[in-house]
């Protein structure tokens, strides 16, 4: 995080100059485009709604998820959803669920996660890989801005005391303790792992096995795609990395709310973050 | 202060829901939208400029071991034409199946099954990957689309090979399926007409007589019941002029990905 600007400010609190503009930018580009992207692909999901690992779908081997709907006599509907065999009831969200309109209609994931909302394949490929652009350009220009602008070395980094303080972090975490004034300034070591794990990781690993599903990007070095198990255990893996990137997001908002919604939300607006300089209770 | 508290957190959770609902309405409007499908659309040539600038015309896709075949090859969109003329040509062993092969090309020609089982061919076992996500993979041997382009001399000027298949996609028998590649795609070691898949004759459900294999895209490129071939510069005033059925109903040409 760059030098301080102290500014005018009421008494024991001052604000401070948290986010530089690239990374405002880009951070919000991203959660556009991340957004539609996940979106999308649960409609693109919707039209094969069943998880394999290996290198097809049909090789006498149980698909790891299925999600569907059946119908009894009476004409009831049933969502359900079967987890490496173990079935679970889901119906009016995943399976069977209702439109807009009211009107109940058979779909893996409801019409309200999905874009479009309607079955529409082809036009959820549309968005997909549009937006896959933005996401892939945006995220390139990201990493190059952090390292060369120090962002990375700086702010994500973890240091000895970072890495030596886990512990200590975590029980802090658990009982929603955040490091206030000065201390907030920086980011705290988890907060430091988690992006590094996002940036590194999970991006990565959600864009490779996206590649992965593509025919011709199989071609480039034939067999490289059995390296993550085949094409459809890289579907597989592609569906729980963006998972575990809507688990993040959850997680990064719940901690944005507890730690002060509006004092985030104005740092990553007009990059200034409020310090209050008060006495923290450790 | 308590009141206030609640009354922001309503306000949030409000805003919030509105905001997603404002956010699904807008896309489900962008996507009926002439221009904005359009916008979206460039992605296509973005997503096949990339694929070629990374493999080369000849990359070729991953073959498999025998082992690795699925053990039912699904059927997938037309299962059986149910056309009088089909109906007829299965009832003879498709003894009067003729492949006519057209367009753009110096000597037009057509081809019986015995005549194209008497090309050179390819034996491959390959996945398929539909559109719609799932994998199968089955073992293909057919003729290869550069031995029949090589018997009928494109012309300089040819850029797309047109496959005109058998199976009507209206209930009434019209909107027949059709497909087109480029001469890259055309030339490619592993281009085939598929006339047997596991070691026995192409099934009906599966393509009969001949289906083309162009292993490096989505199985909507896999056309099924080729019956005539024509070589063409332009595809624009075929069907709905995007150069396939399903190109035609939204679907991305370069089905690469």
């Amino acid at each position: 995080m760059p030098q301080v600007e102290v500014e005018a400010a009421p008494a024991g609190s001052y604000l401070y100059y948290r986010h530089k503009l690239p990374v405002r930018v880009m951070h919000w580009i991203n959660v556009v485009a991340l957004t539609i992207m996940f979106m999308s692909g649960l409609q693109i999901f919707n039209a094969h709604a069943e998880l394999n690992w290996g290198k097809s779908s049909y090789d006498g081997t149980p698909p790891v998820l299925t999600i569907s709907a059946r119908q009894n006599d009476k004409g009831d509907v049933t969502g359900y959803a079967t987890i490496l065999g173990h079935e679970f009831t889901t119906t009016g969200v995943l399976g069977a669920s209702q439109a807009a309109n009211g009107r109940w209609v058979r779909a893996a994931f409801p019409s309200w996660l999905t874009i479009p909302g309607a079955k529409w394949l082809s036009m959820a490929r549309a968005w997909h890989f549009f937006f896959a652009w933005i996401f892939v350009v945006n995220g390139l220009a990201f990493v190059l801005y952090a390292i060369f602008s120090r962002h990375l070395a700086r702010d994500l980094a973890p240091t000895g005391a970072d890495l030596k303080g886990i512990g200590a972090s975590i029980k802090d975490h658990l009982r929603f303790r955040h490091p206030a004034g000065e201390k907030a300034r920086r980011y705290n070591v988890l907060q430091k792992l988690a992006y590094l794990t996002v940036i590194f990781v999970l991006l990565p690993l959600v864009i490779l096995m996206g590649m992965a599903m593509s025919p011709w990007l199989n071609s480039l070095v034939p067999g490289w795609v059995d390296v993550f198990g085949g094409r459809q255990a890289a579907r597989t893996i592609h569906f729980i990395a963006a998972w575990l990137l809507v688990a993040f997001v959850l997680i990064h908002v719940f901690e944005v709310i507890v730690t002060g919604l509006w004092n985030n939300l104005r740092s990553m607006i007009t990059g200034r973050y409020r310090v209050t300089r008060e006495s923290v209770h450790e | 202060m308590n009141d206030l508290i609640r009354w922001r957190r309503r306000f949030l959770a409000r805003t919030a829901a509105a905001t997603s609902a404002l956010f699904l309405a807008g896309c489900d409007r962008l996507s009926h939208t002439e221009w904005f499908p359009r916008v979206l659309a460039v992605a296509e040539t973005w997503n096949r400029g990339a694929a070629h600038a990374i493999t080369t015309r000849k990359s070729m896709a991953q073959e498999f071991a025998e082992s690795d075949r699925s053990p039912d090859f699904r059927s997938n969109g037309t299962a059986n034409p149910g056309t009088d003329e089909y109906r007829a040509w299965v009832a003879n062993g498709f003894a009067d199946y003729r492949l006519a092969v057209a367009g753009m090309v110096g000597q037009p020609k057509s081809f019986s099954l015995a005549e194209l089982r008497a090309l050179p061919s390819r034996t491959q076992v390959t996945r398929h990957d539909c559109v719609e996500g799932w994998s199968a993979i089955a073992k293909w041997k057919g003729v290869k689309l550069s031995a029949i382009l090589d018997a009928v001399q494109p012309a300089p000027g040819a850029r797309y090979v047109m496959f005109y298949c058998a199976d009507p996609m209206e209930e009434d028998g019209t909107d027949f399926y059709y497909e087109s590649i480029d001469m890259d795609d055309a030339y490619h070691a592993q281009t085939i007409l598929a006339y047997e898949m596991n070691d026995a004759a192409l099934p009906v459900a599966n393509g009969a007589p001949l289906r083309l294999r162009v292993e490096r895209q989505l199985g909507y490129k896999q056309a099924k019941y080729v019956t005539a071939i024509a070589l063409v510069d332009s595809f624009g005033n075929v069907a709905g002029g995007k150069g396939g059925y399903w190109e035609d109903n939204g679907y991305q040409w370069y089905a690469g990905i």
